[in-house]
């Protein structure tokens, strides 16, 4: 069989997994952007526990492989959940809320950043004319906050996408899992790992593409972390 | 056998399979660190098809899972070669390589945030263009790609956990997901162990990721010239 | 004329009393006191680092004062209980470096606390703000972000924004330190027409001219305190108190006297 009958026979179930891979990634970054952005202005706003407690959250989910995190939720957790009489998780469920939890602390240090490199002077002009704080952070500092950290944001969702492949070690079957599948099934294992290798570059590179038009499209001036001021 | 003593038991091996986890986490920082750096300075100085050569490799390494790359390397490739390579060998190579790409763009950006003005004046004294580089440019841009590169340093201590994969390397990950099986067997108490058990593996790579960046703050500290620092932007 | 002035002037909108404020070990405001009447307008002059800009902060509770009170009419701002939001939505402020909304255009710069604050419909907002960018000739400006405006032309919005608001008087923080020398004159410009028309305003600023010509009454400030309050001609030609002679002289020195019309 030559290197394109191979990959016509295998792409269906490639493409499978493919979908998962999306899945993952839309989930991961989609839920870790709604806690991330929690996360964020907990420990930008919030008293010093509250703040405290986010941040060694925040600490811990950034300095430890994502491997260890998905066997935690996947195998560490579900023992807990009986002794509560909880079903355990699918590995689909386990693993997406692995990437959710995950992003949001990578997440929540962009916002972070973003939130603290505006200036000072736009809360004080958004309380002189009256708003409430919440007013001010949700109309005057997040539209702001958001546009700068699109830069970071579009890293981070194709960190999402690669790292997705981490679910690998919980067997469900994503473009990782799928391509070691078939290798040792067909004994075919270089061209599995290169077909999956360019699967997951033309998404990059398609991603890559989306998001610079979208950031191009939403770009205010004199409103990026190059270049602001007054 | 109390629960501590079991979890003691489990977490012992871990300590042995620690050192397989920092030489590869060092040999691959070695490797990075020289193919980044002719890869940043060929981008930086180089000609326009050796640059467009560079931009493809990073563009290759950036955008294939690093378990991907591993897997590859240690199954598609090495058993093609007809010679015995140590799995440390294709482990430190395979993250090396892919590490390489992102800190040519820390290295390349680092190059580009010196001013111009500092090569026209070091020219205008009468330096050669390798003189400059290597006394003025360099000077300042490895201070600036420090803060980035404890970042990037972060990251591959996390990557180092997808070596378990490799047949017959016990790194700290490898050896964990081994005690895995044995740990829930211990009726009653044995699947909740899993846990903590989880837990302290992460604080081993908490460990190395604070501790690398603790050192590295510690260089930054020392190497600091007032007046002379980049904006911060955290980075993954 | 400054003289004939004062008889226009209405009751009492303003009454800051015995405030005092501390950063550390600094006393920066030791105890202020004056009163603010309807139509007045009254320039805070003074050496840099003398607690002016602190004080204005200090009025609409942007700085919280140590100690002392500030009324709006009959309202006291500092009291605990007092909605401050509802306060600062009647007192405008102009900020030395504008610190115009980097992510709104000029036109939502001017709506936004309509909305947000006066919970004004949005066209509704959208029409009046147009009116004031008009009244400060950036009609044509509407769409423009704060990065493509010039100096001069951020500070005529940040004055619309404060307009719109149709606030009880408005704070003035030194608002053409942060301008090039040659965009000074249309900001001034701006807030000679607003004293003219009436409008009840505190101008912390180095413009004497503009100081003569406007301010119905002077308040000079030094080392935390007022030293002496008079109409501009009392104490342009004889201040009571030395130090606000030699301010005076050295300033005219300095800077030259813009003519401020």
């Amino acid at each position: 069989m030559s290197f394109f009958e191979f990959t016509g026979t295998v792409m269906p179930r490639f493409l499978g997994a493919v979908g998962v891979t999306l899945e993952l990634t839309a989930v991961g970054i989609g839920a870790g952007l709604v806690l991330g952005l929690f996360l964020a202005l907990t420990r930008v706003y919030a008293n010093r526990v509250l703040s405290g407690i986010a941040n060694v959250y925040i600490q811990f989910m950034r300095g430890t492989p994502l491997v260890i995190q998905v066997l935690v939720i996947y195998f560490g957790l579900p023992p807990y959940f009986k002794a509560m009489g909880l079903k355990p998780l699918s590995s689909l469920a386990a693993g997406c809320l692995a990437m959710a939890l995950n992003s949001a602390a990578y997440q929540a240090e962009y916002i972070r950043g973003a939130i603290q490199a505006i200036s000072s002077g736009q809360m004080q002009a958004a309380r002189s004319m009256g708003m409430t704080k919440m007013q001010a952070v949700r109309s005057v500092i997040l539209p702001q906050a958001l546009r700068i950290v699109l830069p970071s944001w579009s890293n981070e969702l194709i960190y999402t996408l690669l790292y997705s492949s981490t679910v690998y070690f919980i067997g469900l079957e994503e473009l990782s899992y799928a391509s070691m599948k078939v290798a040792s099934k067909t004994g075919r294992v270089f061209e599995s790992y290169i077909i999956a290798g360019v699967m997951y570059l033309v998404m990059v590179i398609l991603l890559s593409r989306m998001l610079a038009y979208a950031e191009m499209r939403l770009r205010i001036p004199g409103l990026s972390i190059e270049e602001r001021g007054r | 056998m109390t629960a501590t003593e079991i979890l003691w038991q489990n977490v012992r091996p871990l300590f042995d399979a620690l050192p397989v986890t920092l030489e590869v986490l060092g040999l691959l920082l070695i490797v990075g660190l020289t193919l980044g750096t002719v890869l940043a300075f060929a981008q930086a100085y180089g000609r326009r098809p050796l640059r467009a050569l560079c931009v493809g490799y990073e563009q290759l390494f950036r955008g294939i899972p690093p378990l991907v790359v591993i897997l590859l390397f240690w199954n598609g490739i090495t058993p093609a070669l007809g010679v015995p390579v140590p799995g440390i060998v294709v482990a430190a190579l395979a993250l090396g390589m892919r590490s390489a790409a992102y800190q040519s763009q820390i290295f390349r950006g680092a190059i580009q945030a010196v001013p111009p003005g500092q090569m026209m004046a070091a020219r205008s004294l009468g330096m050669s263009r390798i003189q400059a580089i290597r006394s003025v440019i360099v000077p300042q841009a490895f201070r600036l790609a420090i803060p980035p590169w404890a970042n990037e340093y972060s990251s591959v201590v996390k990557d180092t956990a997808f070596i378990c994969v490799i047949g017959g390397l016990i790194d700290l990950t490898r050896q964990a997901l081994m005690k895995l099986a044995p740990l829930s067997m211990r009726r009653p108490i044995g699947t909740q162990l899993i846990l903590p058990y989880l837990i302290i593996l992460g604080l081993f790579y908490l460990a190395l990721t604070y501790g690398g960046n603790g050192l590295l703050a510690l260089l930054e500290r020392r190497l600091s010239i007032p007046g002379f620092e980049m904006k911060g932007k955290v980075e993954r | 004329m400054p003289a004939e002035s004062e008889s226009r002037l209405g009751d009492v909108v303003l009454r800051v009393e015995d405030l005092h404020k501390r950063y550390g070990k600094d006393e920066v405001l030791k105890g202020v006191s004056f009163e603010l009447r309807r139509g007045e307008t009254k320039v805070v002059i003074g050496p840099s680092g003398t607690g002016k800009s602190t004080l204005l902060r200090c009025i609409n509770q942007l700085s919280v004062p140590d100690k002392g009170r500030v009324w709006l009419e009959d309202v006291e701002i500092t009291h605990a209980r007092t909605n401050i939001n509802h306060v600062r939505a009647q007192i405008g402020f102009v900020f030395q470096d504008f610190n115009l909304f980097s992510h709104l255009n000029a036109l939502q710069n001017v709506s936004l606390g309509l909305i947000k604050v006066r919970k004004m419909p949005k066209e509704a907002a959208l029409a009046r703000a147009s009116e004031e960018l008009a009244r400060v000739g950036l009609a044509e400006k509407a769409c423009s972000y704060p990065a493509e405006l010039s100096g001069g032309q951020k500070q005529r919005v940040s004055i619309a924004r404060a307009l719109a608001m149709d606030p009880k008087l408005i704070l003035f923080d030194e608002p053409t330190s942060a301008l090039d020398p040659e965009l000074i004159g249309e900001v001034l410009e701006v807030m000679i027409q607003l004293a003219r028309g009436g409008m009840t305003m505190i101008v912390v600023s180095h413009e004497m001219g503009f100081a003569r010509a406007v301010a119905d009454r002077i308040i000079f400030m030094e080392g935390g305190g007022i030293l002496e309050e008079g109409t501009p001609a009392e104490l342009f030609t004889c201040p009571r108190c030395e130090r606000t002679g030699q301010f005076l002289r050295k300033i005219t020195e300095l800077y030259g006297e813009t003519d401020g019309q």
